[in-house]
C-alpha cells in the first residue's frame, strides 16, 4: 500500500531545509565563496601560455650582426632576456632554475653570416619542465627565422625560406588558454559544489539523530528527496550564474552560445551532481566520509577525465571508455562549445541525454537505497 | 555466530500504562524500541502495535506512534516554534488543531517564553521537553521514548516524569527505556532485559518482592564506612551493598546472618534497584586489586586540592563566582548541580584546563597557573565519555598514556603490566578501544588515569549512562584508592554517585549554594511534610529555594 505524495509534508520539509540553508554559513561558503575562489585560481593562476620566460643569451660574438639578433630576442614579449658574454656565469643561472634556457651565439657567427655559411645556434633547455622547454625552443626558432627573413628583405642575407606557413586558428583566435580553461573549469567547480552541497545534508541528519525521528513520522522518502533536491538545485544555479558572469565580465571570455541552452544543460548537470551527492550522503551517513568520497568520485574524475585539461582522444582506450561515466565530461563539452563556438546541436543534444541518464540513475538509486528504516 | 541483540522475546504491553524498559548496557533496550517504532525489522518473529504490523503497515504505524530517540531528534538550527511547526505539518494537523495543540504543548512544557529561541540554545532539560512535545503532535496512541532522561539533572527528570504520567492518564501507552532505576520503580510495568533475553516482565513491586526481607540498612561511622563496605561486600552471603551517606545499604542472599560487628541495623523495604542487581547476579565483590598496587600516599600537605576565590567569566557571563573550598587527603569530594550550573567550569579550573579569571587553584600546593607542570604531574584525569583513542588498541592506549605522564623504562613496563592484570585486560590487548564493552572501556580509562600514581584523581561524570553493576565495580576501585590516600574529585548529577562522596558542594548558577556531607544536606531540608528526604529531594529543594528567592526579588 502506497499512499499519495503529500504536498503539505513536502512543503514543511522544504521550508525546514530552506531555513537551515539560510542559517548555515557553511552552505553559503560552498555555494558562493568556493566558486569565487576557484574561478580566480583558474582565471589568474592557471595558464598554459608562456609569457616572459626568463632566457639567457650568451654572446660569444659581439659584432653588430650578433647584436642585431640579440635585439630581436629582446624585442619579443615571450622572453625576458638576460645577456651575458660569460658562459660559466650564465650556465649557473640555468642550473639554479632562474633561467629556462640559454641561446648561444657562437664566436664565428658574424663571420659565417657574412660568408653566407650556415651557423648552428646552440639552445640549452631546462628539461625539468618539458612544456616550458618546448615553448622556449619553438619561440627561439621563431625569433631566429623572423630575424633571418628580416635580414633577407634588407638584402643582407641570401637564405630563403621557400614556404611560409601562415597559421590560422579557429574558435580561439587569440589562442588564449584562459578562454578554454575557464569554461572547462566551471564544469569542475560545479561538480565539486553540486556533489558537496547534497553530500553533507543527509549525512548531517544522520549524525544529529534527526533522521531517526523523521523515519518514524509519516513523511515519505520521495517527499524528503524532492524537498532536499530543490533548494540545493537553485543554490547550484546561483553558483553557476556567479561563475559564468565572472568569466564573461571579469575575464572577458567570449560567449557565443545560447544562455537558454546553457541553463537547460546546467539544470540537467545539477540533477546528476546533486543526485550523486544525495546517494553518497545516504549511503555513508557520516559527513566526513561523505565529503571525502564526493571529492574522490566527483571532483577528481571531473578534473582528470572530463577533457578539461587532458585531452580525451590522447588517453588509452580503456580510460576513454571510463570518461563516459562522468557527467563532467559532457558538461565540459557543452560549456566549451557554448563559450567558444556557439550552440552545436550535434554535440549538445547527446551530451544532455547522457547527463540525463546519469541523473536518473543516481536519483533512483538513492530513492531505492533510502528506506524508512535504520538497517 | 555472535549473540543476537534480542533473543526470542515474546511479550504484550498493556495499553494506557507506562512500561519501563530496563537492563544493563548492551541488553538490547534500544534495539527493542527501534523495532517497535518500525525502524528496524525483526530477523525472526513480528511485532504488532494496535493491530498494525511494524513491517507491513509501517506507514499507518508512523501516524499513530510518537518516537523520541536518545538524541531528541530536534533541528538545532530551527527555533522552538519552527520545530513544532515542522512536526505538526508532517503529521498533517489542521491550522485550528495547530493553534490548540501548540498552546497546550507550550503550556505543558513551560516552553512558552522560549518559542523564538533556537533549539540548539536550549538547556538539556528543555530540549528533552521539546523533543517530547514534537513526538506528541500527531496525537500518538503509543509513545516510544528511548532513554529520554539520560544526562539530564534530577529537577528536569522529575518534571519530565510528571508530564509522561499525565499522558498515561489520558490513555496513551508509553514505553520508556531508562537506565535510572528509580524511574523504573515508578512505572506500571517493567521489562527487564539482559544480554538480549527477557528476564522479567511485570510490575516493579513484583520484582522487588524477590528481595523482600533481605534488605537492610547499617548505621556506620562515617570514617569507617569504606572499610566496612569492603568487608560487607566480601561476605559470602552479601548480594549487594552500597554506601548511602553514613549508612550501608545491603542486600543479602537469604535472611540475614552476616556478623554485623555490633553495628546497628534495620530491615527496610526493598527498592527496585535491589531486585535489579539481585536478578542480574549481585554486585561485584569489594576487593580492588588496583589499590594493592598503589602505594600509600603519605602526608604532603593535608589539603591536596585547594580552591581560593575561583571566579571565571566568559564575556559578560559569570560561569563560576567566588568558589572556595579545600579537600583533604583521601577525601572523596563531589561537585553536584544541574546541567549548566557551572560545575564543569570549576572542575576544569581545578585540573588546569581553564585559567580562572580571579582566584587561585592549588594542587598538592602547586599553583596551576605558575607551576602548572608540577601540579599536572600529580593529577589523574578521567574525562566524561572516557577520553580514550578509539582507533588505538588497549595496549597502544596504555603505551600512550604512560608515555605522556612521563613513565619510563622498566618502571613503565611494570606499571602497564599491573594495569593489565588488575583490570583483566589481557584478552582485549589487541582490540581497539572503540570496540570494547562499556565496562572495559571504563576500566581502561581508569587504568590510563592512575598509572602514574597521581595524588589527586579528577572524575568528570564517571558513570553517567552506565548500568548499576558496572557503576558498583567502578566505585569499589575509587573507594579503595581513597583509602590509600588518593584525593578524589568528582562531578556528577547522579544521586547515587553523590552518596559515595564524603562531602558535596552543590553548585547552581555558578555559586556554591550548599556544602557538607550528604547527610548534612539531607538533614537541612527535613520538614514535617518531608520527614525522610532523599539526597535527590535535598538537591531539588535547595535549588527550588534559590529559584523562589529569585522570583521574590523579581517581584520586589
Amino acid at each position: 500500500m502506497k499512499s499519495s505524495f503529500s504536498f503539505r509534508r513536502f512543503w514543511a520539509y522544504f521550508k525546514k531545509e530552506e531555513k537551515q540553508i539560510l542559517r548555515d554559513p557553511s552552505t553559503f561558503l560552498i555555494a558562493f565563496i568556493l566558486p569565487l575562489l576557484m574561478i580566480f585560481i583558474y582565471g589568474y593562476g592557471v595558464s598554459l601560455d608562456a609569457d616572459k620566460i626568463p632566457l639567457g643569451l650568451l654572446l660569444e660574438d659581439t659584432s653588430p650582426t650578433a647584436r642585431s639578433l640579440e635585439n630581436a630576442f629582446l624585442g619579443t614579449p615571450y622572453f625576458n632576456v638576460t645577456t651575458s658574454t660569460h658562459r660559466s656565469s650564465i650556465e649557473d643561472e640555468l642550473t639554479a632554475g632562474r633561467l629556462r634556457g640559454i641561446v648561444t651565439i657562437p664566436l664565428n657567427f658574424s663571420q659565417n653570416f657574412l660568408r653566407n655559411v650556415k651557423t648552428p645556434l646552440q639552445v640549452l633547455l631546462d628539461g625539468s619542465e618539458p612544456n616550458t622547454a618546448r615553448f622556449v625552443l619553438n619561440y627561439a626558432q621563431g625569433v631566429v627565422s623572423n630575424w633571418n627573413a628580416q635580414q633577407k628583405i634588407e638584402g643582407k642575407s641570401f637564405f630563403t625560406s621557400p614556404i611560409r606557413a601562415e597559421p590560422r586558428t579557429w574558435f580561439n583566435e587569440e589562442l588564449k588558454s584562459r578562454d578554454v580553461l575557464l569554461p572547462g573549469s566551471i564544469a569542475i567547480i560545479m561538480t565539486l559544489i553540486g556533489t558537496l552541497l547534497t553530500a553533507l545534508v543527509v549525512a548531517r541528519e544522520w549524525e544529529r539523530g534527526t533522521m531517526e525521528v523523521m523515519m518514524s513520522t509519516p513523511i515519505q522518502i520521495r517527499e524528503m528527496l524532492f524537498a532536499k533536491l530543490i533548494p540545493y538545485f537553485f543554490l547550484g544555479l546561483g553558483s553557476m550564474t556567479l561563475c559564468v558572469s565572472l568569466s564573461i565580465l571579469l575575464f572577458n571570455v567570449p560567449f557565443r552560445g545560447s544562455y537558454l541552452v546553457l541553463l537547460l544543460a546546467t539544470s540537467i548537470f545539477l540533477l546528476a551532481s546533486l543526485g550523486l551527492g544525495l546517494f553518497i550522503s545516504s549511503t555513508t551517513r557520516n559527513q566526513f566520509v561523505a565529503s571525502q568520497i564526493s571529492i574522490m568520485t566527483g571532483f577528481l574524475p571531473a578534473f582528470m577525465l572530463s577533457g578539461f585539461i587532458f585531452e580525451i582522444p590522447s588517453m588509452p582506450q580503456s580510460i576513454q571508455a571510463l570518461t563516459y561515466l562522468f557527467p563532467a565530461r559532457y558538461f565540459v563539452t557543452i560549456l566549451q562549445t557554448s563559450f567558444l563556438s556557439g550552440t552545436i546541436w550535434e554535440l549538445v543534444l547527446p551530451s544532455m541525454a547522457f547527463m540525463l541518464i546519469i541523473a536518473f540513475f543516481f536519483l533512483s538509486l538513492t530513492a531505492l537505497k533510502m528506506v524508512k528504516r535504520l538497517d | 555466530m555472535e549473540r543476537p541483540a534480542l533473543d526470542r522475546i515474546s511479550v504484550s504491553i498493556r495499553s494506557g500504562m507506562i512500561t519501563g524498559l530496563v537492563g544493563p548496557d548492551g541488553a538490547g533496550k534500544t534495539t527493542l524500541i527501534r523495532l517497535m517504532a518500525g525502524l528496524l525489522l525483526p530477523t525472526k518473529g513480528q511485532i504488532s502495535i494496535l493491530g498494525l504490523n511494524t513491517e507491513k503497515d509501517a506507514e499507518r504505524l508512523h501516524e499513530i506512534t510518537g518516537y523520541m530517540p536518545q538524541k531528541f531528534g530536534l533541528y538545532e538550527d530551527l527555533t522552538v516554534l519552527e520545530n513544532l511547526d515542522l512536526y505538526a505539518d508532517l503529521h498533517d494537523l489542521s491550522e485550528e488543531e495547530k493553534t490548540v495543540e501548540f498552546e497546550r504543548m507550550l503550556k505543558f512544557t513551560t516552553l512558552k517564553p522560549f518559542i523564538h529561541r533556537l533549539a540548539g540554545n536550549l538547556s538539556g532539560g528543555m530540549k528533552q521537553k521539546l523533543g517530547l512535545a514534537c513526538s506528541l503532535l500527531g496525537h500518538p496512541k503509543v509513545l516510544l521514548l528511548d532513554e529520554p532522561s539520560v544526562g539530564v539533572d534530577p529537577l528536569s527528570r522529575r518534571e519530565l516524569w510528571k508530564m509522561v504520567q499525565e499522558l498515561a492518564d489520558q490513555g496513551i501507552t508509553i514505553v520508556w527505556s531508562t537506565s535510572y532505576l528509580d524511574e523504573a520503580d515508578k512505572c506500571h510495568d517493567v521489562l527487564l532485559l539482559n544480554e538480549g533475553a527477557l528476564l522479567f516482565h511485570g510490575s516493579p513491586k513484583e520484582l522487588s518482592k524477590r528481595v523482600e526481607g533481605r534488605v537492610f540498612q547499617l548505621e556506620v561511622p562515617l570514617e569507617k564506612r569504606r572499610m566496612l563496605l569492603k568487608d560487607v561486600l566480601n561476605h559470602p552471603e552479601t548480594t549487594d551493598a552500597i554506601i548511602q551517606g553514613n549508612r550501608i545499604h545491603l542486600v543479602s542472599t537469604s535472611s540475614f546472618s552476616v556478623d554485623l560487628k555490633g553495628f546497628q541495623w534495620t530491615s527496610i523495604p526493598p527498592r527496585f534497584e535491589d531486585a535489579f542487581v539481585d536478578i542480574l547476579g549481585g554486585s561485584p565483590k569489594g576487593e580492588s586489586v588496583l589499590a594493592k598496587h598503589i602505594s600509600q600516599k603519605t602526608s604532603e600537605g593535608q589539603h591536596p586540592i585547594q580552591a581560593e576565590h575561583l571566579t571565571k567569566r566568559f564575556g559578560n557571563f559569570i560561569a563560576a563566582r567566588n568558589i572556595s573550598f579545600s579537600i583533604g587527603r583521601g577525601e572523596v569530594f563531589g561537585l553536584l548541580g544541574p546541567n549548566g550550573a557551572g560545575k564543569s567550569t570549576i572542575f576544569k579550573m581545578l585540573c588546569g584546563l581553564l585559567q580562572p579569571t580571579e582566584g587561585k587553584a592549588l594542587v598538592s600546593g602547586f599553583d596551576l597557573k605558575t607551576a602548572s607542570s608540577e601540579a599536572r604531574s600529580r593529577i589523574g584525569y578521567m574525562a566524561q565519555k572516557f577520553s580514550l583513542y578509539g582507533a588505538l588498541s588497549v595496549q597502544e592506549n596504555l603505551n600512550f598514556f604512560s608515555g605522556i605522564y612521563g613513565l619510563q623504562g622498566t618502571f613503565r613496563q611494570r606499571k602497564m603490566d599491573h594495569m593489565i592484570t588488575i583490570f583483566d585486560l589481557s584478552p582485549y590487548l589487541e582490540s581497539n578501544a572503540d570496540l570494547l564493552p562499556l565496562g572495559y572501556k571504563q576500566r581502561l580509562a581508569l587504568a590510563c588515569a592512575v598509572m602514574h600514581e597521581p595524588d589527586v584523581l579528577f572524575l568528570d561524570e564517571p558513570t553517567s549512562g552506565v548500568d548499576p553493576i558496572t557503576r558498583r565495580e567502578f566505585w569499589n576501585h575509587i573507594n579503595e584508592m581513597a583509602e590509600k590516600g588518593v584525593t578524589i574529585m568528582v562531578t556528577t548529577h547522579f544521586m547515587e554517585e553523590a552518596e559515595y562522596c564524603d562531602r558535596i558542594a552543590l553548585i547552581y548558577q555558578g555559586i556554591n549554594i550548599a556544602a557538607g556531607t550528604p547527610d548534612h544536606l539531607i538533614e537541612s531540608v527535613k520538614t514535617k511534610d518531608l520527614p525522610y528526604p532523599t539526597l535527590e529531594d535535598a538537591f531539588i529543594t535547595l535549588i527550588e529555594e534559590i529559584n523562589g528567592q529569585e522570583k521574590e526579588k523579581g517581584r520586589a
